[in-house]
């Protein structure tokens, strides 16, 4: 084995490994907002992917152009599950949140399904495409594009989170919900609005991933199932944490795949995830 | 200012207060006693709207706000300090007083309010940038007291505001408290101890079992046999 080949995987999966944290940190975001686990992460992601294959199949749109399109979509998709179902559940036991998220999931992927059939669809034809070459490594470009989208959105969410006012306001409702509302934020709002943002996260990274990845009703399974060792392993609640391990997993599964075996790289995954927990409980930037 | 008729709480199945009326004037300072679970906090909950009222009427200058949601309470210039403090842990010391200056009342006035919570805690502006909850516990109270604050309040309610402080740590609140309330703010308090609150208040309220049993003046209160019953029992 060569080394441009380990160096080109270990690249391949750095660059995996900025769409797992623009995920997973959606998700974390929910999670560190009201402790909720949000179990249809997954199938909000693959609505952002059916929304940009019908927009390129039905009116010829690139998945490039409809990335401001699933943005906006899922926010509203985010906020009014909010609405509709999270707000209804806030006090209720683990267990009815758990359902209620996973019986989303389930619903969603099924409606999938029945509406547009479990094919595999494809995006043939997208603008960014082909393949680019930097000192003798190759990499596909929408890859490298969708990596490099994911890590801006990453950095617009960070920003958004730590220097704005309302990103402040958000950070205080997930630290102390009582205090939050006696300062005077409307902690529902904010929970919506964590909902939307949480939601748009997978909204990127589903359009950007479009112009490569294989579109179907259970493609949402596997990004939500690393999303949550993700968010396991990084902390619940930091994005930090977030960005720090899905890079760590986009690295270990490249790794894993070359030089062990492609069919044990989840498993690989989850061994070292498992090692983190035992180790360190509440991850690596955890606080709870 | 602040005027309570009736009001009857209950968590579940299990009342806690039990038809309270009480009454706190424009410039007082008025202590809410008691033993542990007589419903002290409950009551502030419910005047700041974290916890709902199943019967009564709470009004706060001329307005009803017994069922108001909180973030709307606080606009009116009523803030409330809870219990432990409860900064933001994870947020800094110039962030949580900024967000005391959050509700659309004073948030023009966010500078001066800034100023003015400076001027009283000058250590908060040496430790703008650090972390909540890496403060000591005196420190915490003093950044909880300036958060609050921040909502430039008329009247400013403060749940246990010397629990676990060190005794110079709790003289210091005290002062700064009587301050606060020269400046022109009324203050409704929680405290367990009775010769530390007295010291603090002009008038008091003794809760039992979610109802009021002796209401005075400090002065009152001290010479009251009945109190003694309330705290040691008998």
């Amino acid at each position: 084995m060569t080394r441009e080949i380990i160096i080109q995987a270990l690249i391949s999966g750095l660059l995996m490994g900025f769409i797992y944290a623009l995920v997973a940190a959606g998700l974390s975001l929910i999670f560190g907002l009201m402790e909720i686990v949000n179990f249809a992460h997954g199938e909000f992601m693959m609505l952002s992917m059916y929304t940009t294959f019908w927009l390129y199949t039905l009116f010829g749109l690139d998945p490039l152009l409809s990335i401001p399109i699933c943005i906006v979509l899922l926010f509203v998709i985010g906020v009014v599950t909010h609405y509709g179902i999270i707000r209804h559940i806030l006090d209720a036991p683990m267990l009815v949140q758990i359902t209620a998220t996973f019986g989303l999931a389930i619903f969603l992927r099924s409606l999938a399904q029945f509406l547009w059939s479990a094919d595999y669809q494809v995006i043939d034809d997208p603008i960014v495409s082909g393949r680019i070459e930097i000192w003798g490594i190759y990499l596909g470009l929408p890859q490298v594009v969708a990596s490099a989208g994911c890590l801006l959105a990453f950095g617009f969410l960070y920003y958004f989170v730590n220097r704005t006012e309302t990103g402040i306001a958000l950070q205080a409702t997930a630290q102390d919900r009582e205090a939050a509302g006696l300062m005077g934020i409307q902690t529902n709002r904010m929970f919506a609005l964590g909902w939307g943002i949480g939601a748009s996260c997978v909204g990127v990274a589903g359009a950007l991933i479009s112009s490569y990845y294989m579109v179907f009703p259970d493609v949402g399974i596997i990004f939500a199932l690393l999303a949550y060792v993700t968010v396991a392993m990084g902390g619940f609640g930091s994005l930090i944490g977030a960005l720090i391990a899905g890079i760590a997993i986009g690295l270990i599964e490249a790794a894993g795949a070359i030089l062990v075996s492609p069919a044990f790289k989840y498993g690989i995954i989850f061994l070292c995830y498992l090692a983190v927990v035992l180790l360190r409980p509440k991850g690596l930037f955890g606080r709870f | 200012m602040l005027s309570i008729r009736n009001l009857e709480v209950s968590y579940g199945d299990y009342q806690v207060i039990r038809g309270v009326s009480m009454e706190v004037y424009v410039g007082e300072i008025v202590a809410l006693l008691g033993p542990n679970g007589a419903g002290k906090s409950t009551i502030l909950n419910s005047i700041s709207g974290l916890q709902s009222a199943q019967a009564g009427v709470i009004e706060f200058d001329g307005v009803h706000i017994e069922s108001m949601p909180s973030h709307k309470i606080v606009r009116l210039r009523l803030a409330h300090i809870l219990e432990r403090r409860r900064v933001f842990p994870y947020l800094t010391v110039y962030q949580n007083l900024w967000l005391g200056g959050y509700n659309p009342t004073v948030r023009d006035e966010r500078k001066r309010n800034l100023e003015r919570v400076y001027e009283l805690f000058p250590k908060l502006r040496e430790r703008e940038t650090q972390l909540a909850h890496s403060m000591s516990g005196g420190e915490q109270q003093m950044l909880a007291l300036g958060r609050g604050l921040m909502a430039d309040p008329k009247l400013l309610m403060v749940d246990e505001p010397l629990l676990g402080l060190a005794p110079s740590v709790a003289r210091h609140t005290i002062e700064v408290l009587k301050q606060i309330n020269q400046k022109g703010v009324t203050i409704l308090f929680i405290e367990q101890n009775v010769q530390t609150a007295m010291s603090l208040a002009h008038r008091g309220y003794v809760l039992e079992s979610g109802k009021v049993v002796i209401e005075g003046t400090s002065s009152e209160l001290l010479n009251s046999g009945e109190i003694k019953r309330v705290f040691l029992g008998g």
